[in-house]
């Protein structure tokens, strides 16, 4: 999940297994962002070069997909669920929680930390609902979050 | 010694609350005390607020122990798990609890029952044999017995699916598509998925039925980005249907083609709208297409393609076993068959209930879901996703019947059932409604895209005391201009929440957070 340097070599690669096909593009965007953690302006310049696509068809589809972020990510990546169900068990108080332990503001981040909001992560009868470095957590209280994030901590 | 068997699930809300850390520790205890266990990583049948649910076989029985957590391990074995010993968490043979009796499980019925990622399980489970009976009915077969079924789309919009079907079928093209959509993005809902990572190659079996019905060799399943361990679940399920021959050049010599592809989809809720998912499937950004040409006309790459959800998809082996008229003995009027409820949100026990159309939603929350988690009184509840509105508690008695709904300005959509106790600010989720549909809309049509945004502005002054008349009628007009003009249910349907809001909950904006600021 953390973010690592752009290997051109790397990327051809990965553009390979999906024989460059164009309409793959959504799916070579995921195994560019399992592989480099981001999107990277040399990763769109490539994929445009070896797609046969223009620069900006490749923007476009980054730029219109939540998962596709553009800047490099903390080391680790907490999303916490902003809907319904989740708000019906007090996750906006969580997410409060969450800000103020961190000590970054929903949708930013630092080295170590990006939060981020994420709208159902179909856990919704465990709510409150977070995703850590991909993996999901349900029946989140404050202890439990501080719980989590205090296990990366040593895990660093 | 023969081995004990031992179950526990390996699906996502599970191992959200641990049931990997007591799986572990169940191997660990068995190794350390020389026991010899067989642990089954299952799916969830459905019972989630009892999760991690794990059960042990004795006798051929299966023994069920709810809320297990990793540190109650010794202790069970210490009370003789492997005998179905007793223990505080001991809940007793797993077909004797209550939450899973007087379900209606036609869909979901290999839901936790049996080895997700086992091809002997699956064969052992009726699995395939809706394929082979198929092949000896013959393709139009398959197609009336869906009609007779009158099963209607699962994700949201009730379409016929027999019709969809027939449409494909009759559409002349050397190449037609399957296309299931497994975007589940209403919150509220994981029926999709507790399918997938409880059955996967029952969803495999009905997307076979599908190609076979209506010509077409090709597959895809579109699935979240949210669903890491579907994925995984889905992958391995594909690969071991390939190996044995059930996915491929003549399926076990059928003459029949067909092959899956899996698509993740890339966190864009719109996605779940079946052309923006189209367009999503052909690399492109999400963006909803115009319709007419339906897409079982013109389709995925402009082919003829029958677009269903994970559970309309998977409902069919059974018809196509049982018969459509025993599936039409289900339900009420138009609603015909089960639907998988999901209780979800502020309620003490939610799960998956898959029962026949007719229950009410006050039957779901009270006898299933035994009222809200925190046991304040239930204010409002929201049917059907984001797009869906908020029953306020004298309209629980409502039966949960597609027409009913649409009656009370409602929908039942994907089956999603959030419940909110009375703590809740109705204005703020009015908010949140226009706000999100701001933040996932896809920009295409302007009632949609500029009308969110102006929803969300108009409501801010409300909940601010700014006008509050005059903003209310402006929002009402709002409304209307999103429902009637907006290219799909994202912008048209975005008013059904805002607007049993304003009929039901007004007086919530007077009392809003922020009010009289």
């Amino acid at each position: 999940m953390a973010a690592k340097n752009y290997d051109k070599a790397a990327a051809t690669e990965i553009i390979a297994t999906f024989d460059a096909r164009p309409e793959m593009l959504v799916q070579i965007l995921h195994a560019f962002l399992d592989r480099f953690g981001w999107i990277s302006g040399d990763a769109i310049r490539q994929l445009a070069e070896e797609l046969n696509l223009s620069r900006a068809d490749v923007h476009g589809v980054v730029s219109y997909y939540h998962d596709f972020r553009t800047d490099p990510p903390g080391r680790h990546v907490i999303k916490i669920c902003q809907a319904e169900a989740c708000q019906a068990m007090g996750s906006r108080a969580l997410s409060s929680h969450a800000e103020g332990s961190l000590g970054v503001e929903m949708q930013s981040g630092n080295v170590d930390v990006t939060l981020e909001p994420v709208y159902c992560l179909g856990n919704c009868a465990c709510s409150p609902a977070v995703m850590v470095d991909g993996k999901t957590y349900g029946r989140v209280s404050k202890q439990r979050f501080d719980a989590i994030v205090a296990a990366l901590g040593e895990s660093v | 010694m023969a081995a004990t068997s031992i179950y526990a699930p390996r699906e996502t809300a599970a191992v959200s609350v641990g049931a990997d850390e007591v799986a572990v520790e169940i191997a660990r205890q068995a190794k350390r005390r020389g026991d010899t266990v067989r642990l089954i990583r299952n799916g969830s049948w459905g019972a989630t607020w009892l999760e991690p649910l794990v059960e042990v076989v004795v006798d051929d029985k299966r023994i069920a122990y709810g809320n297990v957590e990793a540190a109650d391990v010794p202790g069970m074995f210490d009370a003789g798990l492997l005998g179905g010993g007793d223990h505080a968490r001991r809940l007793g043979p797993i077909m004797e609890v209550p939450y899973l009796i007087n379900q209606d499980r036609w869909t979901f019925w290999r839901c936790g029952l049996i080895d997700p990622l086992s091809m002997d399980d699956f064969s052992a489970h009726q699995g395939f044999k809706a394929f082979e009976k198929a092949v000896e009915m013959g393709p139009q077969a398959v197609i009336e017995a869906l009609k007779t079924s009158g099963l209607r789309g699962r994700g949201g919009a009730g379409f016929p699916a027999g019709i969809k079907w027939q449409t494909v079928a009759d559409a002349e093209s050397e190449q037609k598509y399957i296309a299931v959509n497994a975007d589940e993005g209403d919150s509220g809902t994981f029926s999709d998925r507790i399918l997938m990572e409880g059955d996967p190659l029952g969803l495999i079996e009905g997307m076979m039925l599908a190609g076979y019905a209506v010509g077409a060799n090709r597959g895809y399943i579109y699935l979240r980005s949210e669903y890491p361990l579907t994925r995984s679940i889905l992958t391995r399920a594909i690969a071991s249907a390939r190996e044995s021959g059930w996915l491929g050049h003549d399926i076990r010599g059928s003459g029949f083609d067909f092959d899956i592809e899996l698509h993740i989809g890339a966190g864009s809720y719109v996605c779940g709208e079946e052309t923006a998912m189209l367009e999503s499937l052909e690399g492109k950004p999400g963006i909803v297409r115009y319709k007419p040409p339906l897409p079982a006309i013109e389709g995925l790459f402009g082919k003829p393609t029958v677009v269903n959800n994970v559970v309309t998809i998977a409902s069919v082996a059974n018809i196509v076993n049982l018969g459509g008229d025993k599936y039409a003995s289900y339900g009420i009027n138009r609603s015909t068959g089960t639907l998988a409820f999901q209780l979800a949100g502020n309620v003490k026990r939610g799960g998956l209930v898959e029962k026949a159309f007719g229950i009410t939603v006050r039957e779901l929350i009270d006898d299933w879901g035994g009222g809200t988690a925190s046991g304040r009184p239930v204010k409002a509840v929201q049917v059907g996703g984001p797009l869906g509105a908020y029953l306020s508690a004298d309209q629980l008695d409502t039966p949960l019947d597609y027409e009913a709904f649409t009656e009370i300005g409602a929908m039942i959509g994907h089956g999603g059932i959030v419940v909110f106790d009375d703590t809740v600010n109705m204005a703020h989720q009015a908010r949140f409604a226009m706000e999100f549909c701001a933040i996932e809309s896809c920009g295409k049509c302007t009632p949609c895209r500029i009308g969110s945004t102006r929803g969300v502005e108009v409501i801010d002054r409300m909940i601010a005391g700014v006008e509050r008349d005059k903003n209310y009628d402006l929002l009402v007009e709002l409304c209307a201009t999103m429902e009637d003009a907006s290219l799909c249910a994202m912008g048209g349907m975005t008013p059904y929440p805002v607007r049993s809001v304003l009929k039901y909950f007004a007086e919530d904006f007077a009392s809003a957070q922020g009010a009289g600021q």
